[in-house]
C-alpha cells in the first residue's frame, strides 16, 4: 500500500491541548513528526498527500490509562491486535495496558512480551503498566525497578485495589525512587465485597449486592493521606462518588499533589440503568445514582479530575451471558469513549474541546511520561481527525473490539473518527472517508 | 390431600366465559409486582378466587389449559413454591416438567440461559422459573418466546407469594385500602418483601419494615414505607405481620449479634400477641424457622393464616397461568 511520507491536513479545525490553541488551519507532517502549522506552499515538501477534511476536528491523538485487554491468559475477551485495532478506530494513538493478565505483568520477561506484542501488532503505541505488587496478590512489593527497567511506564494493580495500606505506602515510597506513579483503584474491599452496584434506591428495589459510596470515599481518603505523608506520586484511576471528588477537591486546594481520573462511563450513566439487569452493566466504579454523576461532571469543569479514561474492559460473550451476580465487571468503551464526551461533556459545554481533549491526551501523557498531546512542531505525529457534527449509532457486533459487552449498544452518539495516526502514518481511517482521489496525491508541483 | 376427579368440561366452559382474558391484559410474562398495576392486582386475585371454587377446593380438575406444558425450572431449593406451581399446573389440566439444579451456572459449565433454552426446546408453553440472582427472569424473558414466571429472583422479587399474601389478607378483611402491614424481619433478603410492599402499596395499605438495622435500609422510606426498628413499638398500630424467615443462606456476614438476640427482638410470641389488636392476623412466607421468628404456639395460634396462605398459592398460581396462558390457544 501506498504510504505516504507527507501529510497536509487542510481546512481543519486544529486542537493543540499543549498550548491552548483552538482554530482553523492546516496542518504538515513530514517523516513521522508534526512539521508546523499553516506551512506555506513554498515550505510544503515535494510529495505531499493533501487531505481536506472540511472543518473536522484535528487534535493530537488519544492516550488512555485504563485499558485492559487479556492478553497474556483471557485472549477470548480480547488480544493485543484486536484491542490495538479498538483503540485506534477510537482515535487512541497511544494506552498503557493494564498488569491484569494471567499471569499479571509483574516480571520484566512479562512488560517485554507486551511491548513485543504491541510492536507486533504495529497499530497504536502500547505501553506496559506492571504490577505493584508480587503476583497482584497485594501482599508484597513486585519487583519494581526491574518492571521499570523493562519499560513499565507506571505501577498498578488495577482493577483491583490496593487494599493493603502498608503495601501502598511502600509502593508511594519505593517508586518514587524511578519517578514512578503508583496507579490505586480507590475501594475498601471490606466494604464492596460481593456488591453488583451502587447502593442506593434502585439497589435496593432490585435486591442486588451493594457497593456503597463509602467504600470509594474511604479508600480516597487514606490514599491522599499518605501522597501526603510519603512524597510519592499517586494517581487515582477511577473516582466516581461525590464524596471522593470532595476529597480531592480539598487536599488539591490544600497543595498536595495527585491526579485524579475517571472511567467515561461515570459522567453520563447511571444506576437506573441497572433495571435492565444486563450484565453489561455491571462495571467497577459502579454506574453511581445521578447526583454522584452531577458531581462528576462538576468536578471535570472544575479541574478536580484530571484525566478521562476509557476503563475498556472486555469480556466475552459468554462471560457476560451469565446472571447478573456471576458475571464479570467491566464494559468495553475504546471505540465510544471520544463519542461519549463529546455528547456528554463537549456538547452540553461542560468542557472547551481543548479543555476535554487535555484530559484525554496531554494529561495522562504528560503522567506516564510518553510523548503525545501536543501538535507542537517537530513532535512525533500522533493525531486523531473526528467529525463532531456526525451522529453514529453504536452497533456492538461490528466494533472493532474482540467483545461486545457494551450496554451503549443501539444509542446514538456524536463525533465520527475519520483517522488515527501514528507516528506520522495514517494508521486507521474511517470506512466513511472516501478514498483519496488521484489528483491529490499528485505531487506538490510548485 | 385430595385426589383430582374427573375432567369437568362444563366447569371449564362456563369459567371462560365468566373469566376471560381481558382486552387490556397485556402481560406475557409474570416478572414482579412492581409493573404490575393496582387493577391487574385486583383482577389476578378475583380469578384466584373464581378459579378455586371451580376446582371445589382443589376437588376438581379443570380443562383450562389442556395440552400445555409447564416447566419448572428451579436453580433453588424450593419444595412448596415448586410443589404449588405444579399442583396449580395440573389443577387446570396443563402437564408439568421439572428440572432443577442447584447452584449457579459457573458451577455448571452451562450458561443457565442455555439451560432454560434447552427446556423450551422441548416445546413447553411457560417456564416456572426460580434463582438465586436477582434479574434472572427477566433475562430469559429476553431470550424466550414462552411465557416466564418469576417464581423468585433473589431477593428481588416473588410476586405470587406477594399475591398470595395479600389475596389471603383480603379474605379476612375484605379490602386493603387502610390497612396496615408490618413486614418484619430480613428484609433485605427477602424477595417476599419487596413484592409484598409493591403490591399493599398500590392497594392502599399502609406498610412498614421492621427489623435490625443492618437488615432494614432507610432509603424505603422514599418509596412511602414506614422504617422501624422496634417491633413492640409497631404492634400496637398493626393488622397484619408478616413474619419473614431469616435468610442465613443468603448473609455473607451474619447482620445481627446472635439468633438469641434476633428472638428477644423481634420474634413473633405470646406475650407480644397480647399487646397487639385483637384481630391481627399473623403471616409467614415459610418455611419457618419455628422460635426463632415466631414461637409455635403464634404459628399455630388462633391469629396464624399460614396454612391458608399455603392454600391460596396455588389459587393465585393458577389464576396466573390462565391470565398468561389462556389466550394463546394456537400460540405454538
Amino acid at each position: 500500500m501506498h504510504t505516504p511520507s507527507s501529510w497536509l491536513i487542510e481546512n481543519a479545525r486544529l486542537i493543540d491541548p499543549s498550548t491552548g490553541m483552538d482554530r482553523h488551519g492546516r496542518l504538515l507532517i513530514v517523516n513521522g513528526r508534526f512539521a508546523g502549522v499553516d506551512v506555506c506552499d513554498a515550505d510544503l515538501p515535494h510529495e505531499v498527500e493533501r487531505w481536506d477534511v472540511q472543518g473536522c476536528v484535528v487534535a493530537p491523538g488519544l492516550c488512555d490509562l485504563s485499558t485492559e485487554f487479556g492478553e497474556p491468559g483471557r485472549e477470548e475477551d480480547e488480544t493485543i491486535v484486536t484491542g490495538t485495532r479498538a483503540a485506534l478506530a477510537g482515535g487512541f494513538s497511544s494506552i498503557a495496558l493494564s498488569s491484569n493478565t494471567e499471569p499479571p505483568i509483574d516480571t520484566a520477561a512479562s512488560v517485554e512480551f507486551i511491548h513485543q506484542k504491541g510492536a507486533r501488532a504495529d497499530n497504536c503505541r502500547v505501553y506496559a503498566l506492571g504490577c505493584v505488587s508480587k503476583h497482584q496478590q497485594g501482599e508484597s512489593l513486585a519487583e519494581i525497578g526491574s518492571l521499570v527497567e523493562a519499560g513499565a511506564v507506571a505501577l498498578s494493580d488495577g482493577p483491583k485495589p490496593i487494599e493493603n495500606t502498608g503495601l501502598l505506602r511502600r509502593a508511594l515510597e519505593y517508586c518514587a525512587m524511578f519517578d514512578r506513579v503508583v496507579f490505586d483503584h480507590p475501594e475498601i474491599a471490606s466494604l464492596s465485597r460481593g456488591g453488583v452496584m451502587h447502593e442506593g434506591l434502585e439497589q435496593l428495589v432490585l435486591g442486588l449486592s451493594p457497593i456503597p459510596a463509602e467504600a470509594e470515599d474511604l479508600s480516597t481518603s487514606r490514599d491522599i493521606r499518605l501522597v501526603e505523608a510519603t512524597g510519592g506520586r499517586l494517581h487515582l484511576t477511577s473516582v466516581s462518588t461525590s464524596g471522593s471528588i470532595d476529597l480531592c477537591r480539598r487536599a488539591k486546594a490544600r497543595g498536595i499533589a495527585f491526579t485524579a481520573g475517571i472511567f467515561v462511563a461515570n459522567l453520563h450513566m447511571n444506576d437506573t440503568m441497572l433495571r435492565s439487569f444486563d450484565a453489561n452493566c455491571k462495571v467497577n466504579p459502579p454506574l453511581r445514582s445521578q447526583d454522584h454523576v452531577a458531581a462528576c461532571l462538576e468536578g471535570l469543569r472544575d479541574g478536580t479530575i484530571d484525566i478521562i479514561s476509557s476503563g475498556h474492559r472486555p469480556c466475552s460473550l459468554e462471560k457476560k451471558m451469565l446472571e447478573i451476580d456471576a458475571a464479570p465487571f467491566g464494559m468495553i468503551a475504546l471505540e465510544t469513549a471520544l463519542s461519549q464526551v463529546i455528547t456528554h461533556v463537549i456538547r452540553p459545554g461542560i468542557l472547551t474541546w481543548c479543555e476535554a481533549l487535555a484530559k484525554m491526551s496531554l494529561n495522562p501523557a504528560r503522567l506516564i511520561g510518553v510523548s503525545g498531546g501536543t501538535l507542537q512542531t517537530n513532535a512525533p505525529a500522533d493525531l486523531v481527525i473526528v467529525d463532531p457534527e456526525r451522529k453514529w449509532k453504536v452497533d456492538a457486533t461490528s466494533l472493532q473490539s474482540k467483545s461486545y459487552n457494551t450496554p451503549l449498544d443501539g444509542t446514538e452518539l456524536y463525533g465520527v473518527v475519520l483517522a488515527t495516526f501514528v507516528e506520522g502514518r495514517r494508521k486507521f481511517v474511517s470506512p466513511s472517508v472516501p478514498k483519496p482521489s488521484f489528483h491529490s496525491s499528485l505531487e506538490n508541483v510548485q | 390431600m385430595t385426589q383430582p376427579s374427573a375432567l369437568t368440561v362444563p366447569t371449564s366452559l362456563a369459567l371462560m366465559e365468566s373469566h376471560p382474558i381481558p382486552e387490556d391484559w397485556r402481560h406475557h410474562h409474570l416478572l414482579g409486582l412492581e409493573h404490575l398495576t393496582a387493577s391487574e392486582i385486583t383482577l389476578i386475585l378475583d380469578y384466584a378466587e373464581a378459579l378455586h371454587r371451580a376446582t371445589e377446593n382443589g376437588r376438581k380438575k379443570l380443562d383450562l389449559l389442556k395440552g400445555r406444558t409447564i416447566a419448572n425450572l428451579f436453580f433453588e431449593n424450593s419444595t412448596r413454591t415448586r410443589n404449588s406451581f405444579s399442583l396449580a399446573a395440573k389443577r387446570l389440566g396443563a402437564d408439568t416438567v421439572e428440572f432443577s439444579s442447584s447452584g449457579s451456572s459457573v458451577a455448571k459449565g452451562e450458561t443457565f440461559i442455555d439451560t432454560a433454552k434447552t427446556i423450551e426446546a422441548m416445546l413447553v408453553d411457560a417456564v416456572v422459573v426460580r434463582h438465586s440472582s436477582p434479574g434472572t427472569p427477566q433475562m430469559l424473558s429476553k431470550h424466550l418466546a414462552c411465557s416466564v414466571i418469576n417464581a423468585g429472583d433473589g431477593p428481588h422479587e416473588h410476586p405470587t407469594q406477594g399475591l398470595l399474601d395479600i389475596l389471603t389478607i383480603r379474605q379476612h378483611r375484605g379490602s386493603l385500602a387502610g390497612l396496615t402491614v408490618a413486614m418484619v424481619g430480613d428484609i433485605a433478603h427477602s424477595r417476599t418483601a419487596r413484592s409484598n410492599i409493591w403490591g399493599l402499596l398500590k392497594l392502599g395499605a399502609k406498610v412498614i419494615v421492621c427489623g435490625p438495622a443492618t437488615l432494614v435500609s432507610k432509603n424505603w422510606e422514599k418509596l412511602g414505607v414506614e422504617v422501624s426498628y422496634s417491633l413492640d413499638k409497631i404492634l400496637p398500630r398493626c393488622d397484619v405481620l408478616n413474619l419473614l424467615r431469616i435468610q442465613f443462606e443468603r448473609q455473607a456476614i451474619r447482620p445481627f449479634p446472635s439468633v438469641h438476640e434476633y428472638t428477644l427482638l423481634y420474634a413473633m410470641n405470646q406475650e407480644r400477641i397480647k399487646k397487639s389488636k385483637d384481630d391481627i392476623l399473623i403471616m409467614a412466607p415459610g418455611p419457618i424457622n419455628r422460635g426463632v421468628e415466631l414461637t409455635p404456639e403464634v404459628a399455630d395460634g388462633p391469629h396464624s393464616v399460614i396454612l391458608e396462605q399455603v392454600t391460596n398459592g396455588i389459587a393465585i398460581r393458577m389464576a396466573t397461568l390462565w391470565l398468561l396462558l389462556g389466550r394463546r390457544l394456537d400460540a405454538r
